[in-house]
């Protein structure tokens, strides 16, 4: 290496000279991803208000233990017990799954790292951390692992893709189930479209579909593919921060719905 | 004509400051017209390097309000009236003399990367590449070198040490073109990983900020880079696939 690189920078005291609001975005990012974790963790804490036929909070899907209400998934896994606290819910059994996709997910790791980590807070602005070695060392570097994350939200988006389904079927008072559409049909599949377009808009996504490859003239079919995610994978912050609202609101809107605050208006 | 207050830094390594000078704007200027202007009428001695006043030529990058831009391309009514504008050199790297840096940092750099090695010509003598084949790396044609990432990028720019183990924003994207191209034979995995340090980015994506010739830098050369190293040394089941398959790239 060229003695020259290490040569001195030039002297200038301040930190940095900018005297615009760079404080905003990462200010934003705290109050928004801060406000959506607290709601999530006591959502998932509650185990209650999750169901309201045939509505199913996408935090407690698929339902695998048999404390679950919903039956498409229900009856199998023994209840979940965390320890010291003593809290059942089915939702620990669930969350894990898209929590780490979003937490490896490479928009989110951009946000993250500039307002919770202030690594850096803003462009041409110090970073926080004394020491720096990115995600070369456990356990960052295992944000390298991120696809394997996004096979299972595909999975998850097959099953939300189901719930969204039962959404149209509504318990008759009499008994059976009848077709119908409510609000809730509405803003389940509003949500299922947005975690859709999040998870099929994934750097993961793009490579394993088609990035890994080479010479495009000789896998077309992957090539097509890698241009149509390529378009979506435009509009990835676009998708992480709707899905991100719409699943905290899809959960909300059912719990509500489900403690009687509010009724769930029939369109069909 | 309004008149504008710009605080240049003056100066070198041993030491240097910020001095006020006010000077009068006409209509459509950009910062380097101040900067000449100021280098004509009242500070003959000001240093600063540029050349083709078309944002072409990479070289009048500074930080100029705290922010890296080309000075030929930041036109004067970008600002509001009647507040100072601070321009400043490139922090991250070392000072010659006032708005002009030493970039050799990137020459080295440049020198370290495995060139473009390309496979034997069709049975017929001719070499073939299709429009789809290309599409990707012509966009990181467009960089005009003027360094910008790589002084942004809070990797080298606040981690002088990182400087040995890290190629910075402008090589990932030479090493993506070279990667993605048609032709090429050489695989640079293992010089992605350790020489070049991907590993190291943290994409928080201010290289592609603040690119003049706006390069999707991180979105379509680093994060590219990272899935092919996630390929090459983490993933077990391509890992595993590759075993039963030729490998079509030799080592750099």
């Amino acid at each position: 290496m060229s003695a020259r690189v290490t040569a001195a920078r030039p002297p200038i005291a301040a930190p940095h000279l900018r005297r615009d609001a760079w404080w905003a975005l990462p200010l934003t990012v705290v109050i928004v991803l801060g406000s959506f974790i607290v709601y999530s963790t006591w959502a998932a804490f509650q185990n209650a208000h999750y169901w309201a036929p045939p509505y199913l909070s996408p935090f407690y899907s698929p339902c695998l233990s048999a404390t679950c209400l919903h039956v498409t998934f229900g009856y199998g896994l023994p209840e979940i017990q965390l320890p010291i606290i003593g809290i059942l819910s089915p939702a620990f059994l669930i969350l894990w799954g898209p929590g780490l996709f979003r937490l490896t997910c490479y928009y989110y790791r951009k946000a993250y790292y500039r307002s919770f980590w202030l690594s850096p807070p803003a462009c041409a602005l110090p970073d926080a951390q004394r020491r720096y070695t990115g995600e070369t060392r456990f356990p960052l570097v295992l944000q390298n692992y991120h696809r394997y994350l996004w096979y299972v939200a595909v999975i998850f988006i097959v099953l939300l893709t189901w719930d969204a389904v039962l959404a149209f079927r509504f318990p008759r008072p009499a008994g059976g189930t009848e077709f119908g559409i409510g609000v809730g049909t509405l803003v389940m599949w509003a949500n299922v479209i947005l975690l859709a377009g999040y998870t099929f808009s994934c750097h993961s996504c793009r490579h394993v579909c088609g990035g890994h490859v080479d010479v495009f003239s000789k896998a077309p079919t992957r090539y097509r593919l890698w241009h149509v995610i390529t378009r979506l994978n435009e509009q990835h912050p676009t998708f992480a921060w709707l899905s991100l609202f719409s699943v905290g609101l899809t959960d909300l809107y059912i719990r509500l719905v489900s403690l009687g605050v509010i009724r769930d208006l029939r369109i069909i | 004509m309004p008149t504008v207050t710009m605080h240049v830094f003056r100066g070198d390594a041993r030491g240097g400051d910020f001095k006020e000078y006010r000077v009068e704007a006409d209509p459509g200027m950009v910062v380097l017209d101040l900067i000449h202007r100021i280098q004509a009428t009242q500070a003959t001695d000001l240093a600063v390097r540029w050349n083709c006043k078309a944002g072409k030529c990479g070289s009048c990058s500074a930080e100029i309000d705290g922010k890296p831009r080309l000075m030929c391309m930041t036109r004067m009514d970008l600002f509001n009236e009647g507040e100072p504008i601070s321009v400043a050199p490139i922090r991250g790297f070392p000072a010659i003399r006032d708005l002009v840096t030493d970039v050799s940092y990137n020459y080295v750099k440049a020198k370290q990367v495995p060139p473009l090695r390309i496979k034997p010509p069709e049975p017929d003598g001719t070499y073939r590449m299709m429009q789809e084949d290309i599409d990707r790396i012509q966009e990181f044609h467009k960089c005009i070198e003027c360094f910008l990432c790589q002084d942004v990028c809070h990797v080298i720019r606040d981690h002088e040490e990182n400087k040995r183990a890290f190629a910075g924003p402008r090589f990932f994207i030479k090493l993506a073109s070279l990667d993605m191209h048609p032709l090429d034979t050489v695989d640079r995995s293992a010089f992605v990983k350790d020489a070049a340090g991907v590993g190291l980015c943290n994409i928080t994506k201010c290289c592609t900020e603040v690119c003049p010739e706006h390069i999707h830098i991180t979105d379509n050369a680093i994060i590219p880079l990272k899935e092919r190293m996630a390929d090459e040394f983490f993933d077990p089941v391509v890992w595993l696939l590759r075993k039963f398959r030729s490998k079509k790239k030799q080592p750099a």
